[in-house]
């Protein structure tokens, strides 16, 4: 840690919130950032009238109980083998979660890349990618389909529930809670998107977005941007992250979810449908779709009762206000997704913040 | 989960690639960074190069993770006298 670069953060901040003279609350888009904070200690280094938010940032938190619903039914079918990163297995659906089933035909991949190989491997079953995640996670999937087709793969699908989070920003700001003053950009999905991918939000809701990594000198530091720019009353789209983070992005990796997948409204949980929030396959691609494949039609379904993720995931309250936080809902026994990824708000708040 | 790792390319055909993490290698592909070479740091998500990156952030990420299980074991160490 660079100590003079903190103290410096630290003073810009301390300067800008007394200037600002009311509650400012920015919100951490990224469940990465989550963790981090509270890593490195900052929540306490921040100024009384500042409050971090933890916002919809990790992709297994906003997966509607549908979806997960369908995954366990799929997993059910003798003839599918269920190819999933491991954050999803814990999930709980609507009585069941993958990892309580012990079915014989999961399997833990640690990327799109395995499932492929799967389906190779396994000629006789009808390999299903459990798509998840936001444009960070999307490319690979888009690959692994694009090669599917190149293979002539005949035993490949995808049941994608894959998640934008430009239009989830746009939707918080547009009534689920109209009180968040900035965002704490996510690092990760900037380096696909580019930092520039922000300016529709300070041009619509006139919001400072910052892009930052994940050492606390680089936290700090987008956050006194941020204080900053609210004091001047100059919001704008500004970046501490540029060893990874370009303004244009990767263009490689747009072009290819752009070729394979098309906009979409979509169920975040929580959250509930976003228009443009989510992304579906292309025309060309159907023959990959699980969803087509299988004849799922998805409803949402009701959350479990009592879990507050819903107002977790908008920053409307803290984890620690839900009822069953640490009671009922442990991240042994989880109630609620926020509860299962170690990103997950509430199953960070539990190991560090109780 | 939409956390990246930077790693060294220290072998590369085509699009496939093997990197190395503070010694810990393991197969990536690089269709989504059709420039790098060998050598170039890349960050690493779901088993994709998403973008190449200056040696000195993949320093810091490298000192941080570093850090992180260090403190990590000493906890787990606390964790084991307690009991
Ligand atoms: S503590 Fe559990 S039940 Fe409550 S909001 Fe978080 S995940 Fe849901």
């Amino acid at each position: 840690m660079r100590l003079d670069v903190i103290q410096s953060a630290r003073s810009d901040m301390e300067q800008a919130c007394a200037a600002i003279g009311r509650l400012v609350q920015v919100m951490e888009v990224c469940g990465t950032h989550t963790v981090a904070l509270f890593r490195h200690g900052i929540r306490s280094m921040l100024p009384a009238n500042l409050k971090l938010l933890s916002g919809p940032g990790c992709p297994v938190c906003v997966t509607d109980q549908g979806y997960i619903d369908t995954v366990i039914d799929l997993a059910r079918r003798p003839d599918c083998l269920i190819a999933t990163y491991g954050d999803m297995i814990r999930v709980p659906g609507r009585n069941t979660s993958l990892e309580r089933l012990t079915l014989p035909n999961v399997r833990v991949v640690l990327s799109s890349d395995d499932a492929v190989a799967l389906a190779r491997k396994h000629p006789d079953k009808t390999v299903v990618f459990i798509a998840v995640g936001f444009e960070t996670t999307t490319p690979a999937t888009a690959v692994a389909i694009r090669q599917a087709q190149e293979l002539g793969l005949k035993n490949f699908t995808v049941l994608c529930g894959h998640k934008r989070v430009l239009p989830a920003m746009h939707a918080l700001l547009s009534g689920r809670n109209d009180k968040i003053d900035a965002f704490l950009c996510p690092g990760h999905v900037s380096v696909i998107l580019g930092s520039r991918a922000y300016e529709s939000v300070v041009d619509n809701f006139n919001r400072p977005c910052v892009v930052a990594g994940f050492e606390a000198e680089q936290i700090l530091m987008g956050l006194a941007k941020i204080c900053r720019q609210i004091a001047d009353n100059r919001p704008a789209v500004d970046s501490v992250y540029s060893l990874a983070v370009r303004p244009e992005g990767n263009p490689v990796a747009v072009g290819i979810i752009d070729q394979v997948f098309e906009t979409c409204d979509g169920p975040w949980r929580g959250l509930g449908c976003i228009p443009d929030g989510a992304l579906r396959m292309r025309e060309q691609y159907t023959d990959f779709d699980a969803q087509k494949r299988f004849g799922i039609e998805q409803f949402p379904t009701e959350e479990p009762g009592g879990c507050e993720c819903g107002k977790v995931l908008c920053g409307l309250v803290e984890p620690s206000q839900c009822g069953l936080f640490g009671k009922k809902c442990t991240p042994d026994h989880p109630v609620g997704p926020c509860m299962v990824s170690t990103e997950g708000a509430c199953a960070a708040w539990y190991k560090y913040q109780r | 989960m939409c956390l990246a790792i930077p790693a060294r390319i220290v072998e590369i055909t085509g699009d496939r690639a093997v990197a190395d993490a503070m010694g810990n290698r393991w197969a990536i592909r690089t269709t989504l960074t059709p420039e790098v070479k060998l050598g170039d740091i890349v960050l690493v998500h779901a088993g994709y190069a998403i973008t190449k990156v200056e040696e000195e952030e993949a320093r810091q990420t490298w000192e941080l993770f570093a850090q992180i299980a260090e403190m990590e074991a000493e906890q787990n160490q606390a964790k084991g006298a307690e009991q």
